[in-house]
C-alpha cells in the first residue's frame, strides 16, 4: 500500500452537488503530486478531504496505512497552505508558527528550536517578531509555509497558494516550494488551476475535470500523450489547436487537407488536436494560416491566425523569424504528433 | 500653511460643539463650589467658588435616607458593582452565545438567533413584574446577584459579535483546527483577541447601561445599603426640608460631577484599545 491512499472517494454537498466522483488515487512516500483542473471541478474539495476539513461522502483514505475518515484534522499530522495563507493576525511570526506546536504540548525550549531552524530554512528569521500585517505578500506565503514545515507533518497540501501573488513572485516562490519539497522531502500535495505551475512542480500530475480524475502520469507523459480531448486542451500554452475532421478507412480529412494512415480503427466523426509548437513551416504542406495577429514573447513567437474555415489558429515559431501580418504561412506537422479524439466522447484514439 | 476659509468654518462649528457639551459640565463643577445660599440668590455661576472641599466632603459622607445610613459613597460603589458585573457579564455571554451561533451549525441557529433578537422588542421595564417575581421567588431581592443577573443578557452585543465572527475568514478556523485547537482554544486564542476592541466598545456601551440603571433597582431594593447612584439623584432633589432649611443646591451639583466620573473613567482607560481598534482594520 502506498503512502495515501484514496479508495473510490466521492463527495456530495448537502445541497446534491456531486464535487468529486468515486476518486481513487495513490500518493508514494515524498512525492510531489499536483491536481490541476479549471475552478469547480473538485480539486480543492478532494484536497479538503484529505485535510479533514470535509466529511467524506462514500470511499476510504488511508494516510500512512491508517483509516482516517473519522480521525479529527489536528490528530491526521497534515498540514495546508491556504490560498490566502490564513495567518493568524493577531500574533506575531514566531507565534505563529509556534501555535501548532504548543498546542501539541511541546516543551519551550524544543518549540524555539524547531521555529528558528524552520525560520532560517525559509529565510523569514529576521521578520519573527513583526505581525503578519507588516509582511509582504512573498513573506506571508513563507510564514503560512513555515508554519507547515515547523510540524514535521506526515503531508504537506497546498491549496493554490500561489494565486495571490504577482506574476514574478509566483514564479520564484514556485521553484522555491519545488526546492523545499525536495530538500525537506515531505509528501506533498498540491492544488492550483495553473497548467505552467502544475507541470513545474509535479512528480505526477492528477488532471481532473467535473470531478473526476481524467488523467494521472507525470508532467511529461501528459504533455506528450493527453488521453482526452479534455486534457489535451488544458495542458500546453498556449492551447492546442482542435480541428473537426471524419475519419473513413484510416484517412482523416479536416477542413482543407487529409492525413492518410493515420494509426487508429476509429471511423465517424473525430477533433483534431495539434499542438502549436509542433508546426513548422514548409513550402506545399497541409495546412494554410492567414496571419492575423503576433504575438512577439523574444524566444518564441506565437503567431494566430485564421485556416480556410476561418477557424482559428495558433502556431508557435522561434523568436528570430519575421512574420508579418496578412502573411500566408504553409505548416507542416512535425513527426506526425497530431491527437485525434473521438468527438462524442472525447477519448483519445490515435 | 494657509488657512482656507471652509477650514475656518469646520473649525467654529467643531468648537462649537465642543463648547455645547463642555459648557453646561463646567457651570455645574463651578456652581458645585458655592455656597447654596450664593446660587440660589446670583444664579448659576462660571469660576471656582470656596466651598469646593466642603460641599464634596458633604455629599461623599452624610449619611442620608430614611434610616440616616446610606452615603453617597455607599451608592457610588454599589453603582460601580452592579455596572461592572453588568458589562462584564453581559461581554461574557454574548460573544459566547454568538461563537456558538456563528461556529456550531446546527439546525436551529438561525431561529434561536432571531429569539434572541425579538428579545430587543422586550426591554426590562416591560417584563419588569414577572422578572420581579422571579428574582424575589429566588429570595435575591436585596442582593447584587439580584441587581445584575436579570440584566446580563444582552441581544444587541450578541448581534454585535455574531456579526463580527462572520467577517473572519472560514480558513483561520480551518488552519487552526489543523494546528490542533480545539472549539474553547479557538475561542480564546483567536476570537477574543481579534474581537478586543469590539469588546472595549461594548463594554463601555454596556457600563454606561448598568450604571444609568434606575428602574430596576429601584424595584430590587428595599434595603438602603444596595441604593444606587441614580437612585440617590431622586432622593437628593427631592428630600424633605425640615423647618426653614434651604435647598443644597450646591451639593446637588456636587453629586452630579461625581456620579459623572465612573463612566468617564472607563471611557478613558478603555479609548485605547478603542482607538487602536478604529486604526488596525486588518483581520
Amino acid at each position: 500500500m502506498s503512502f495515501l491512499d484514496l479508495k473510490n472517494v466521492t463527495k456530495i454537498y448537502p445541497n446534491g452537488t456531486k464535487a468529486v466522483h468515486e476518486t481513487s488515487l495513490s500518493v508514494d512516500e515524498g512525492e510531489f503530486m499536483v491536481f490541476v483542473g479549471p475552478s469547480g471541478c473538485g480539486k480543492s474539495t478532494l484536497l479538503r478531504m484529505v485535510a479533514g476539513l470535509e466529511d467524506i461522502t462514500e470511499g476510504d483514505i488511508n494516510l500512512d496505512g491508517k483509516l482516517i475518515n473519522e480521525v479529527d484534522p489536528s490528530e491526521r499530522d497534515v498540514a495546508m497552505v491556504f490560498q490566502n495563507y490564513a495567518l493568524y493576525p493577531h500574533m506575531n511570526v514566531y507565534n505563529n508558527l509556534a501555535y501548532g506546536l504548543k498546542n501539541r504540548g511541546i516543551d519551550k525550549e524544543t518549540i524555539e528550536q524547531k521555529v528558528n531552524d524552520a525560520a532560517k530554512l525559509l529565510q523569514i528569521s529576521d521578520y519573527l517578531q513583526r505581525k503578519p500585517s507588516m509582511l509582504s505578500g512573498g513573506q506571508r506565503q513563507r510564514v503560512a509555509m513555515g508554519r507547515a514545515i515547523v510540524r514535521n507533518p506526515k503531508i504537506f497540501l497546498f491549496d493554490e497558494p500561489l494565486s495571490n501573488l504577482d506574476a514574478k513572485l509566483r514564479i520564484q516562490m514556485r521553484l522555491e516550494i519545488k526546492k523545499l519539497q525536495q530538500k525537506v522531502g515531505v509528501t506533498s500535495i498540491f492544488v492550483t488551476h495553473d497548467q505552467v505551475e502544475a507541470m513545474t512542480l509535479a512528480d505526477r500530475l492528477a488532471v481532473i475535470n467535473n470531478g473526476i480524475i481524467e488523467q494521472l502520469g507525470t508532467p511529461i507523459e501528459i504533455y506528450d500523450n493527453p488521453k482526452s480531448l479534455f486534457v489535451a486542451g488544458f495542458i500546453g500554452s498556449p492551447q492546442m489547436n482542435f480541428l473537426d475532421g471524419n475519419i473513413k478507412n484510416k484517412t482523416l480529412s479536416a477542413e482543407g487537407f487529409e492525413i492518410k494512415d493515420i494509426d487508429s480503427d476509429f471511423e465517424g466523426e473525430v477533433k483534431l488536436g495539434i499542438r502549436p509548437e509542433h508546426l513548422s513551416q514548409r513550402e506545399n504542406s497541409l495546412i494554410n494560416l492567414k496571419v492575423d495577429l503576433v504575438e512577439q514573447l523574444g524566444s518564441d513567437n506565437l503567431v494566430y491566425g485564421q485556416l480556410k474555415d476561418k477557424k482559428d489558429f495558433c502556431y508557435r515559431c522561434p523568436g528570430n523569424l519575421t512574420i508579418e501580418k496578412g502573411t500566408d504561412l504553409s505548416l507542416n506537422i512535425e513527426n506526425n504528433k497530431y491527437y485525434i479524439f473521438d468527438k462524442s466522447t472525447g477519448k483519445r484514439v490515435n | 500653511m494657509k488657512i482656507k476659509p471652509l477650514q475656518i468654518i469646520a473649525h467654529i462649528i467643531l468648537i462649537l460643539g465642543v463648547l455645547l457639551m463642555v459648557v453646561p459640565i463646567w457651570i455645574s463643577f463651578a456652581s458645585s463650589s458655592h455656597d447654596s445660599v450664593t446660587i440660589l440668590t446670583e444664579g448659576m455661576k462660571f469660576h471656582i467658588g470656596d466651598q469646593l472641599a466642603r460641599n464634596y466632603n458633604e455629599v461623599l459622607n452624610e449619611k442620608g435616607g430614611w434610616s440616616e445610613e446610606v452615603t453617597a459613597a455607599k451608592m457610588f460603589i454599589n453603582s460601580f458593582i452592579m455596572a461592572l458585573g453588568i458589562a462584564t457579564l453581559k461581554v461574557v455571554i454574548s460573544a459566547m452565545s454568538a461563537y456558538a451561533l456563528v461556529y456550531y451549525r446546527f439546525k436551529l441557529a438561525v431561529p434561536i438567533f432571531w429569539l434572541i433578537f425579538i428579545t430587543l422588542l422586550v426591554p426590562l421595564e416591560v417584563r419588569i413584574f414577572p422578572s420581579y417575581k422571579i428574582v424575589s421567588d429566588l429570595g435575591l431581592t436585596n442582593s447584587y446577584t439580584g441587581l445584575i443577573l436579570p440584566l446580563v443578557a444582552s441581544a444587541t452585543a450578541t448581534f454585535f459579535f455574531r456579526q463580527f465572527y462572520k467577517t473572519i475568514p472560514d480558513e483561520l478556523l480551518e488552519s487552526a483546527k489543523l494546528d490542533g485547537a480545539n472549539a474553547w482554544s479557538f475561542f480564546i486564542d483567536f476570537l477574543v483577541p481579534l474581537s478586543k476592541t469590539m469588546i472595549a466598545a461594548m463594554f463601555i456601551f454596556m457600563f454606561v447601561y448598568g450604571y444609568s440603571q434606575y428602574l430596576w433597582p429601584l424595584i430590587m431594593t428595599t434595603a438602603e445599603e444596595y441604593w444606587t447612584v441614580v437612585m440617590g439623584m431622586k432622593i437628593i432633589y427631592t428630600e424633605s426640608y425640615e423647618g426653614v432649611a434651604l435647598p443644597r443646591t450646591a451639593e446637588r451639583f456636587a453629586y452630579i460631577i461625581l456620579s459623572m466620573i465612573p463612566p468617564v473613567l472607563v471611557v478613558v482607560f478603555l479609548q485605547k484599545w478603542f482607538i487602536k481598534g478604529l486604526i488596525q482594520t486588518e483581520k
